[in-house]
């Protein structure tokens, strides 16, 4: 039978009364919150951009046909050398077409699959773009625009013009920004590509395509992959690359690997594409974690201090109470009523002060040249981690509250009271 | 009559700083509406065996029975409830909370017991307070008011739960004569109309003559019963 209203009524009183002690202690709390909220906020806010920066250009498994010798060569079929030990000099490369074979009832196939977001084909031709005397090296991917725009980040990447643009234009170009540049070429210009086997078209530029990374954008444009196709001679089936987004990036892995069974090709998953990728955000997410909970610790130690002090200086206080029949378990839950209160008070205060600081970086202007559509610092407001900081905030507190309320607990009322 | 607090036997030991025997084989009894005193020079265990009928100290051999019940070996919950219930005690240093206000001193037991709602407890209280002379003081900050208030408030407090037994460690040691003179009437008082047991340890033999039995303690025994 504990009776809360007089637990609390005089933890009230005892925190009150102690307004200075209290008011430190819940300022350390929301100081350690707040900074918590704060940092996670902003630090997870700038890796999920630049995870997105890499991984919405990467496709979960990329399907293309590999350039490499042949894993079984001639000899190895040649009865009399069966047990030989065969030594063979200059491999090359197997002549075979870079083209995927059955790309579309492959294409079909996967965008039946229940865990598959979309599949998008691709056609890339190595080109030259033309500017007066010039030839500049580079890539022109024929791709199903409106797919890729669904699939991907692309549309944000096009800082002139539009997608719609595109399809619209059989002989449109989407021009990398570093090839205009260069060129002094703008939207609806027309540019001169060539092909490898010198072939020349005219392209009428209906968008600027800036990805933020200069090696991409230097060599790359986007068309039709209609566009492509007729450029290079090739059938409507002539694909050189399929990009599949999944519904779980997770499966990504085992998916290529069976990929690359049934269709004889090179299904690359995201993981190894990005292995390296993943150790830095890994490691960016554990310095954020470990900064946050040491600003938390801190602010636990702080509790614990003021709470041991209080209870130091209401030693005949809770011998009075002891002698006036509350119980050691009455005692302890008045202490733990206060660092509770004091928790939950510097809890919340923490979680808005967290708030009000991620909505301040949030206004903070940030431009780069690297991110077109990013112009003010990126903040991750996901609630997982203001319920992660109101629960640490309760949790430290009850930790360093427990302790010294535990103390609270055993103190022999006799002893205080003859002063001995 | 029957004893309403009863020992038998107990023996005490102090282990520290070094081992020594405290009480040696105490056995006596408070009856209903008596008003007893303990006397005894500094040493004679007379305050360790107040703090061992109150419950409070539960390190010694024996027995000790209150309402012929068995109160030796309680757990420290029960034993803090029969605290709360039936014993008031009076301290030498008034002992109130200081930042609580002298009614609500008054009135936490009450509120622990929680057998009343709060208004019963509040108007018990400040009848309380009134009985003693200090009503108007019930709303002062416990820490405001003078000793010789503060240890009328104590007893206030005492009684709150109307226990079968106040007990007193030198409730008027640390007083003046006037206000010894007020705290002897008002347990007296209690005695008479209230018909309540009282057992106060003293070394005050003008308050002690006065009572209706002085028990002699010497060397942690009783001489005189």
């Amino acid at each position: 039978m504990i009776n809360w209203n007089v637990i609390l009524g005089i933890a009230k009183t005892h925190l009150l009364t102690k307004m200075k002690s209290t008011v430190t202690a819940t300022l350390g709390v929301t100081f350690g919150i707040g900074s918590y909220i704060t940092l996670v906020s902003f630090m997870t806010g700038l890796n999920t951009m630049l995870d997105d920066l890499v991984l919405n250009q990467t496709p979960h498994i990329h399907i293309y046909n590999e350039i490499r010798p042949s894993a079984n060569q001639p000899v190895a079929l040649y009865e009399d050398f069966k047990n030989a030990f065969n030594v063979i000099r200059s491999i090359k490369p197997k002549l075979s077409q870079k083209k995927i074979h059955n790309a579309l009832p492959m294409l079909n196939y996967l965008k039946k699959q229940p865990n598959v977001h979309g599949a998008t084909p691709q056609l890339r031709a190595q080109i030259f773009y033309l500017s007066g005397s010039m030839e500049l090296g580079g890539n022109l991917t024929g791709v199903d625009i409106m797919e890729e725009v669904r699939l991907s980040n692309l549309r944000d990447n096009i800082v002139e013009g539009s997608p719609e643009a595109l399809k619209n234009n059989e002989n449109g170009i989407l021009l990398g920004s570093g090839l205009a540049e260069k060129m002094s070429l703008s939207l609806g210009d027309r540019v001169q590509i060539s092909t490898v086997s010198g072939n020349i078209f005219p392209l009428k530029i209906v968008g600027i395509y800036q990805s933020g990374i200069a090696d991409v954008d230097n060599v790359q444009s986007f068309t039709n992959l209609k566009t492509v196709q007729r450029i290079l001679g090739e059938a409507e089936n002539y694909v050189t690359d399929i990009n599949i987004k999944l519904t779980d990036i997770t499966e990504a892995q085992s998916m290529a690997d069976q990929l690359e069974k049934q269709f004889n090709v090179k299904a690359m998953g995201i993981n190894e594409a990005n292995a390296q990728f993943e150790t830095g955000s890994n490691i960016r997410n554990l310095i954020t974690y470990a900064v946050s909970i040491t600003l938390l610790i801190v602010a636990g130690f702080g509790i614990y201090n003021i709470l041991n002090m209080l209870i130091y200086e209401k030693m005949k206080d809770i011998a009075i109470l002891k002698a006036t029949g509350f119980s050691g378990t009455d005692v302890q839950l008045i202490f733990m009523a206060q660092a509770m209160i004091i928790g939950m008070a510097g809890g919340i205060m923490g979680l808005s002060i967290g708030f009000a600081l991620s909505k301040i970086i949030d206004q903070a202007p940030f431009e780069t040249e690297a991110l077109p559509t990013i112009t003010t610092y990126p903040v991750n407001y996901d609630p997982v981690y203001y319920i992660i900081g109101i629960i640490f905030a309760l949790v430290s507190t009850f930790v360093a509250g427990y302790l010294p309320s535990k103390r609270a607990k055993k103190i022999d009322p006799v002893k205080i009271i003859r002063g001995t | 009559m029957e004893f309403i607090l009863e020992t038998k036997d107990v023996n005490k030991y102090f282990h520290k700083p070094k081992e020594f025997h405290v009480l040696k084989d105490i056995s006596f009894g408070v009856k209903k509406g008596e008003f007893t005193a303990i006397m005894g020079k500094s040493g004679s265990g007379k305050s360790t065996l107040l703090y061992i009928l109150s419950t409070m100290d539960t390190d010694y051999k024996g027995q000790l029975y209150l309402n012929h019940q068995l109160v030796t070996g309680k757990s420290q919950r029960e034993l803090s409830q029969i605290r709360n219930k039936h014993i008031g005690f009076v301290f030498q240093f008034h002992y109130l909370l200081s930042e609580f206000s002298v009614l609500e001193n008054v009135m936490l037991p009450a509120k622990k017991l929680g057998e009343r709602s709060p208004a019963e407890i509040e108007r018990n209280a400040q009848q309380k307070l009134e009985m003693l002379h200090i009503g108007h003081l019930a709303h002062q900050r416990a820490s405001r008011i003078s000793g010789g208030e503060k240890q009328r408030v104590a007893i206030a407090r005492a009684l709150i739960n109307d226990p079968t037994i106040l007990m007193g460690d030198e409730p008027t040691g640390n007083l003046d004569s006037h206000n010894s003179e007020n705290v002897f009437n008002i347990f007296k008082k209690l005695k008479e109309e209230q018909g309540l047991s009282l057992l106060v340890v003293t070394h005050d033999e003008d308050f002690a003559k006065r009572t209706d039995r002085i028990i002699q303690m010497e060397d942690g025994r009783i001489i005189t019963y």
